[in-house]
């Protein structure tokens, strides 16, 4: 359960930037994101453990990536079936997870080198770690941007500052979070 | 090590096969409810299945889904699909109009604007919204935004999301009443269409 606060993939090893940017834009939309990756990187880091003595090493990199990405296409086919209005918001994000590095980063750190049950638990750490951060951060601009909460208002719309939907507030947020966590940390 | 890597991808090939034969049928199941759902919405209420039998139209060059919606036999209105390039990329509009050419309602299908600005085009010119376009006939004068001499109000700091939806719209008036004589009865003739489709000068 490293993985969220102490390891955590978007506040303190800054894996995985591109999504948690991108689709930040509202609570639901980080949280969506976060549970999508955490789907992803549990079967894939179960799977990865389960044939890792049969990968030659030479060419473990291409079957971790066929691995993942057969996961995300997996993953790509459910939600158009049974959540369509989720996955136009999310839109091209989904098959981006391929190449986020916090999944091939646990296949190469963790799960190849540990049993299929200690890299679920890998998995299911750091995806809640992820998804955390991500609800967290859409939630703050979500919250600031249009003064609402998962869609409901906290505050009247003329309070929203704009910036904090586009895409210079994503970084404004995602700093100040990070030191934020940063201070609790050391505390 | 190749052995290896090719049992690798077979395996992850089949098992994606397989998951792409049991959500195929739900995938287009779900892109036909968002459609038909969408139809229902923008046009006058009808009896026939208008997503199952779209026509196209064209128009200088450009092809047009226009879903045709009937009541007991009689043509009420039509949805036409048209879009534009807006401000992030293209926006889809699905565009309801009665038997008279008048817009009934409207529904943005996908569109890429800023969220919060743009992305308002959703409900801006719903009935009874800022920029109400409900009632209003393409036929008699094209959609402008009164920045440009129109009557339609922009979406606020988004002038250019809202010429780009004005254009969809006129353009879907272009290709409705391009469509057979019989189908617009009482709707204004080609001619019309034409300059429909043409910006204000």
């Amino acid at each position: 359960m490293n993985g969220i606060i102490k390891e955590n993939p978007t506040f303190v090893l800054l894996l995985g930037m591109c999504p948690t940017l991108g689709t930040t834009s509202s609570a639901i939309n980080g949280m969506s994101m976060g549970l999508a990756t955490m789907f992803v990187l549990v079967c894939s880091n179960v799977a990865i453990s389960s044939i890792k003595n049969l990968v030659p090493d030479m060419v473990r990199i291409p079957i971790f990536v066929v691995v993942i990405a057969t996961f995300v296409t997996v993953l790509q086919m459910v939600m158009q079936a049974y959540v369509p209005a989720l996955y136009a918001t999310l839109g091209l994000f989904i098959p981006l997870i391929v190449v986020n590095c916090i999944l091939l980063g646990r296949a190469e750190a963790f799960a190849c080198k540990h049993g299929p049950v200690p890299s679920f638990f890998d998995g299911l750490g750091i995806g809640l770690g992820f998804t955390i951060a991500l609800t967290l951060l859409g939630g703050v601009r979500e919250l600031l941007g249009t003064g609402k909460l998962f869609n409901m208002t906290i505050l009247p719309e003329q309070y929203g500052m704009l910036v904090f939907v586009l895409a210079p507030g994503a970084f404004i947020a995602l700093g100040y979070l990070i030191a934020i966590v940063n201070r609790l940390r050391k505390a | 090590m190749a052995l290896a890597l090719t049992g690798f991808s077979v395996a992850a090939g089949a098992l994606l096969g397989w998951v792409n034969s049991v959500t195929a049928e739900p995938i287009a199941q779900a892109n036909a409810k968002t459609l038909s759902d969408a139809i229902a919405v923008v046009v006058p209420p009808f009896d026939n299945d208008p997503a199952a039998s779209p026509e196209t139209v064209e128009v200088e060059g450009v092809a047009y889904k226009v879903y045709r919606a009937t009541k007991g036999g009689e043509f009420v209105g039509a949805a036409v699909e048209s879009s534009a390039n807006g401000f992030g990329g293209t926006l889809t509009v699905l565009v309801g109009f009665d038997k008279e050419g008048n817009i009934t309602d409207y529904s943005l299908l996908s569109h890429s604007e800023t969220p919060g600005l743009g992305s308002k085009a959703a409900d801006w010119f719903k009935k009874g919204a800022k920029g109400d376009i409900t009632g209003k006939n393409p036929g008699e004068k094209p959609l402008t935004v009164s920045k440009d001499g129109g009557e339609i109000d922009a979406i606020t700091a988004s002038t250019i999301t809202t010429r780009a939806f004005l254009r969809a719209v006129n353009a879907a008036y272009a290709a409705y009443t391009n469509q057979p004589v019989d189908a617009h009865s009482g709707a204004t003739g080609q001619t019309d269409a034409t300059s429909g489709a043409t910006v204000n000068p």
